[in-house]
C-alpha cells in the first residue's frame, strides 16, 4: 500500500464518479459561488453517509433529529455557551509564540490554546455538547471509545457533570499501558471495559462500543470522540468544535488586524482540525494544513497517514480515506501518538483534500518529537504529542512561506495560526523515555517503556 | 430514501422477480414440503477453505436449504465473540477475499443448496462491486447478505445485482421504522433478513418476542419471504420461529460445532436443527 490515492484509479465499478476529484465543486468554491461552511452531511462530496447496520439507523435518525432541533434552539446553544465559558474555560487564549516562530522561518506564529481547556484538550468541546444532546434524548447512559484515554477521560468528565452513567471501551493493551488514565476515568465514576477482540486497538474499541450500542440503544448514546463515523456524527462533532475556529478568527483579526496566511492542525480522526478549519473555510487566502501521523515514515508502512496513503473505503459508518489492504481489510496504524493512531479519518477531510481546499501531509514520530521539544523550550508550553505533529508541520509551512516571499515582503509579514489541541502532561513519561531522561533503574523508566502517559 | 421504491416491486421480495432468485427457489421448495427453510452460516476459511467447503456440503446433505458463507473481515461490528474469533483465525490462517469464490463454487458444484455470501461492504467495494458480483455469479452464488449496507447506500449494488440476477438480502430490525421497512422490503430480492433482537450474533437461550413483530411487519410490507437470524441455536428455537417465519438462520451454534467437533459435528447439529423445521400445521399450506 504505497500507492498515492491520486493515481490509484480504483478497481471496479465504484471508481470514476465516486472517487474522482469533485472538480465541479472545487470550481464552484474557487469562483466564490458556494460556501463550504456548515456542510450538513450526510455526504461531503463522495464521502460520509451511513454504512451502518440497519439496527442502528433508527438511533442515528433520532440523534440527527435531536441535534437539528437543538442547534436551532436558543436555549440549547445558550446552555452550550454557558458550559464552554464557566466550566471548560472558554474562550481559549490565542498566544503569539515569538521564540517558537524563529524555528518557523521567522513568520509570526499564534497558538490557539485548547490545552488550557478543562481536561487539557479540545475534546471537552465535543463531549459537553454530546452529553447535553444525550440528555435531550432522555438517555441515561453514554458509551465511548478511547485510545490512550483522552476522549475517555473527557467523556467521563461530561458524564459526571451531567449525571449520566458512563462506560468506556478501551483496547486491553491500552488499559495496561495507560493504567493511570484508566484510574482517572474510574475516579470520575466511569466503568472501563478492556477490549480483547480483533487487534485490541482503538478501532476495535469502536467496534465494541458499536456492539454495545446496538444492544442498548434505548437507554444509551454513543459519544463518539472524533469527527468520523456515520451521519450525523461528522457534522455534529464539527459543530461542537466550530467554536475553536470562530474564536481564533476573531482573535487573530483583533491581534493583527488581518487573517492568517496559514492555519495548521493535527489530524487523527479530524475533530480539532475540522473545528479550527471551519472558521476559515471560506477565506480563500488562508491555506489550511492538516498533519497526519507519519509514524516511522510513510515509506515504512508503519504510520497513520490515512489521507496521504489511504484509499476510499468504508469503516465505522462513513466512506472516507482508509488504510486498507488489497482485500479491503483495515490495516493497523502506527504512531507514537495514541490520539492519531487510527486507520480512518473523518469524511469532511477526505472531501476537503479532494477539492484541494485543505492540504494534508505526514509528520514522522521523530519530526513531531523534535517540535515537541522546541515548543517546550522556546515557549514554556509542553504540548500533547498529537499536537506536536501540527507544530512540526507549521515549522515546515513557515519555512516555505519565508522561502517564497514576494518582492518587498518580510517573513514577519506572514502569519500562521496553529491549533494547540492539547497539553502534554499526559505524555511526559513517553517523552522522557524518548529523550532518555530517566535513570535506568527508576520506576518511571519502566513505565515509559510501556508508553505510559501520566 | 432508497431510489427503488414501488416501481421496483418486480424485483422486490414481495413479487417474483424476472430473473429467477436462487434463494427464493430454495425457500419456496421448503414451503412446498411443509417446512420453514433452514439456513446455515459458516465463515469462509475457518479453519481452512477446504473445511468450509466440506462443512457446507455436509450442511446441505443434512437438511440445510440455504448456505450462508461469511467473508472474514477485520471489523465485524455485527458479530459476537464466537464468530469473530473464527474469522480472526481464518485471516490468521491466510484467508484472502478472492477465495470466497472457491468456497462458493466448491459447494455449489456438489449440492443443490443456494449459497449466499454474507459480507461487510468494504471488501466488496475494494474489489469493485461489479467485479465481485460477476465472480460471485460465475461461481454459482445466489447473492449477498449485507449486514452493514442499507438500501440507501446501495445504488450501485441494486443495479448490478438486478442485471446479474443476484439476490440482495438486506436486514431489518426491531428498531426499523415502518417507512424503512417498506423501503428495505422493496429493495430486497430473495428474502428479507429479520434480526431477532437488538444485538449482535451469538447463541441465545431465547429469541425475543420482537422477532415475531419484525417478521409480521415485513410480511405486512409485502415481503413473501422473511427469515429470522441472530441467536438461534436449537431445534426448539427453529420450531418456534419456523411457525411464523419463512426461514430460520443459524450461525454461532454451527461455528461452535465446527470449532469443537469438526465437519462431523456440523452434520449432526444440522440434522438436529432440521427436525425443527416442519410447520406445526403439518401441511404444505403455510
Ligand atoms: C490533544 C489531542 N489532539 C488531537 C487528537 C486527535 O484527534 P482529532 O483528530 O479528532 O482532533 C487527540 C486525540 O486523542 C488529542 O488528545
Amino acid at each position: 500500500m504505497t500507492d498515492m490515492h491520486q493515481d490509484t484509479g480504483l478497481t471496479g465499478a465504484d471508481a470514476g464518479a465516486a472517487d474522482a476529484i469533485d472538480a465541479g465543486t472545487a470550481d464552484a468554491f474557487l469562483s466564490h459561488d458556494q460556501s463550504l461552511r456548515h456542510a450538513p452531511g450526510p455526504y461531503f462530496g463522495a464521502y460520509g453517509g451511513r454504512w451502518m447496520p440497519e439496527s442502528l439507523i433508527a438511533a442515528l435518525d433520532e440523534l440527527q433529529d435531536t441535534f437539528e432541533k437543538a442547534k436551532a434552539d436558543p436555549e440549547f446553544t445558550a446552555q452550550v455557551a454557558e458550559l464552554n465559558k464557566n466550566y471548560a474555560g472558554r474562550p481559549s487564549l490565542l498566544t503569539e509564540a515569538a521564540r517558537f516562530a524563529e524555528h518557523c522561518g521567522g513568520v509570526r506564529v499564534f497558538l490557539k490554546r485548547e490545552d488550557l481547556n478543562h481536561t487539557g484538550s479540545h475534546k471537552i468541546n465535543n463531549v459537553l455538547g454530546q452529553a447535553l444532546i444525550a440528555k435531550r434524548m432522555g438517555k441515561t447512559r453514554v458509551i465511548a471509545e478511547t485510545g490512550a484515554g483522552q476522549h475517555g477521560v473527557a467523556s467521563a468528565t461530561a458524564a459526571a457533570l451531567l449525571g449520566l452513567e458512563c462506560v468506556v471501551y478501551m483496547g486491553a493493551e491500552d488499559t495496561r499501558r495507560q493504567a493511570l488514565n484508566v484510574a482517572r476515568m474510574q475516579l470520575l465514576g466511569a466503568t472501563v471495559i478492556p477490549v480483547t477482540n480483533g487487534s485490541q486497538t482503538l478501532k476495535d474499541a469502536i467496534n465494541d462500543a458499536l456492539r454495545d450500542w446496538v444492544a442498548n440503544v434505548e437507554t444509551t448514546h454513543y459519544l463518539l470522540g472524533t469527527a468520523a463515523g456515520a451521519h450525523p456524527f461528522p457534522s455534529m462533532v464539527r459543530f461542537f468544535h466550530e467554536v475553536i475556529g470562530d474564536e481564533a478568527r476573531e482573535q487573530i483579526l483583533e491581534q493583527t488586524g488581518r487573517l492568517p496566511d496559514a492555519v495548521c492542525a493535527c489530524v487523527g480522526g479530524g475533530s480539532n482540525a475540522i473545528g479550527m478549519f471551519h472558521g476559515f473555510l471560506d477565506d480563500r487566502g488562508v491555506a489550511l494544513y492538516g498533519f497526519e501521523a507519519g509514524g516511522d515514515g510513510v515509506e515504512t508502512g508503519r504510520h497513520a497517514a490515512t489521507i496521504t496513503l489511504g484509499r476510499p473505503g468504508v469503516l465505522h459508518g462513513a466512506r472516507s480515506y482508509l488504510m486498507q489492504d488489497e482485500d479491503g481489510q483495515t490495516m493497523e496504524s502506527h504512531s507514537i501518538s495514541a490520539g492519531l493512531d487510527y486507520p480512518g479519518v473523518g469524511p469532511e477531510h477526505a472531501y476537503l483534500a479532494d477539492i484541494g481546499r485543505a492540504n494534508y501531509e505526514p509528520i514522522t514520530d521523530a519530526e513531531a518529537m523534535a517540535a515537541f521539544k522546541v515548543l517546550s523550550q522556546t515557549e514554556g508550553i509542553i504540548p500533547a504529542i498529537e499536537t506536536a505533529h501540527a507544530l512540526a508541520g507549521a515549522m515546515k509551512v513557515g519555512q516555505r512561506l519565508a522561502a517564497d516571499l514576494g518582492p518587498g515582503e518580510k517573513a514577519s509579514d506572514k502569519i500562521i495560526v496553529i491549533n494547540l489541541s492539547g497539553r502534554g502532561d499526559k505524555d511526559v513519561a513517553t517523552a522522557a523515555g524518548y529523550f532518555d531522561l530517566l535513570p535506568d533503574d527508576s520506576v518511571e523508566q519502566e513505565i515509559a517503556q510501556e508508553g505510559e502517559q501520566l | 430514501m432508497t431510489p427503488h421504491s414501488t416501481d421496483q416491486q418486480a424485483a422486490g421480495a414481495g413479487v417474483a422477480a424476472a430473473a429467477p432468485s436462487k434463494a427464493a427457489a430454495a425457500i419456496e421448495k421448503a414451503r412446498r414440503e411443509g417446512r420453514a427453510a433452514l439456513i446455515g452460516y459458516l465463515p469462509a476459511g475457518f479453519p481452512d477453505v477446504q473445511t468450509t467447503i466440506d462443512a457446507g456440503i455436509a450442511m446441505a446433505e443434512n437438511g440445510v436449504d440455504l448456505i450462508e458463507i461469511g467473508i472474514p473481515y477485520s471489523d465485524p461490528v455485527m458479530d459476537g465473540h464466537v464468530i469473530q474469533e473464527a474469522t480472526v483465525e481464518a485471516l490468521a490462517n491466510g484467508f484472502t477475499v478472492p477465495r470466497i469464490f472457491d468456497v462458493v463454487e466448491g459447494i455449489t458444484r456438489k449440492t443443490d443448496a443456494a449459497v449466499l455470501v454474507m459480507t461487510y461492504w468494504n471488501p466488496v467495494m475494494r474489489m469493485g462491486v461489479r467485479e465481485f458480483s460477476e465472480r460471485l455469479a460465475a461461481a454459482g452464488g445466489a447473492g449477498l447478505i449485507t449486514p452493514d449496507l442499507i438500501p440507501d447506500e446501495a445504488t450501485e449494488w441494486l443495479e448490478i445485482s438486478e442485471e446479474l440476477g443476484l439476490d440482495r438480502v438486506f436486514l431489518v430490525a426491531p428498531s426499523t421504522s415502518p417507512q424503512r421497512m417498506q423501503n428495505t422490503v422493496d429493495a430486497s430480492r430473495g428474502f428479507v433478513y429479520a434480526v431477532s433482537v437488538m444485538g449482535v450474533t451469538g447463541a441465545r437461550t431465547s429469541v425475543g418476542a420482537a422477532a415475531r413483530a419484525v417478521v409480521d411487519a415485513a410480511h405486512h410490507a409485502g415481503a413473501e419471504r422473511v427469515c429470522v437470524g441472530l441467536g438461534v441455536s436449537s431445534s426448539a428455537q427453529v420450531r418456534e420461529i419456523g411457525a411464523y417465519a419463512d426461514g430460520v438462520i443459524v450461525g454461532t451454534a454451527l461455528v461452535a460445532a465446527l470449532r469443537d467437533g469438526g465437519v462431523q459435528a456440523v452434520a449432526e447439529l444440522t440434522r438436529e436443527l432440521s427436525t425443527g423445521t416442519a410447520k406445526v400445521s403439518g401441511g404444505g399450506t403455510a
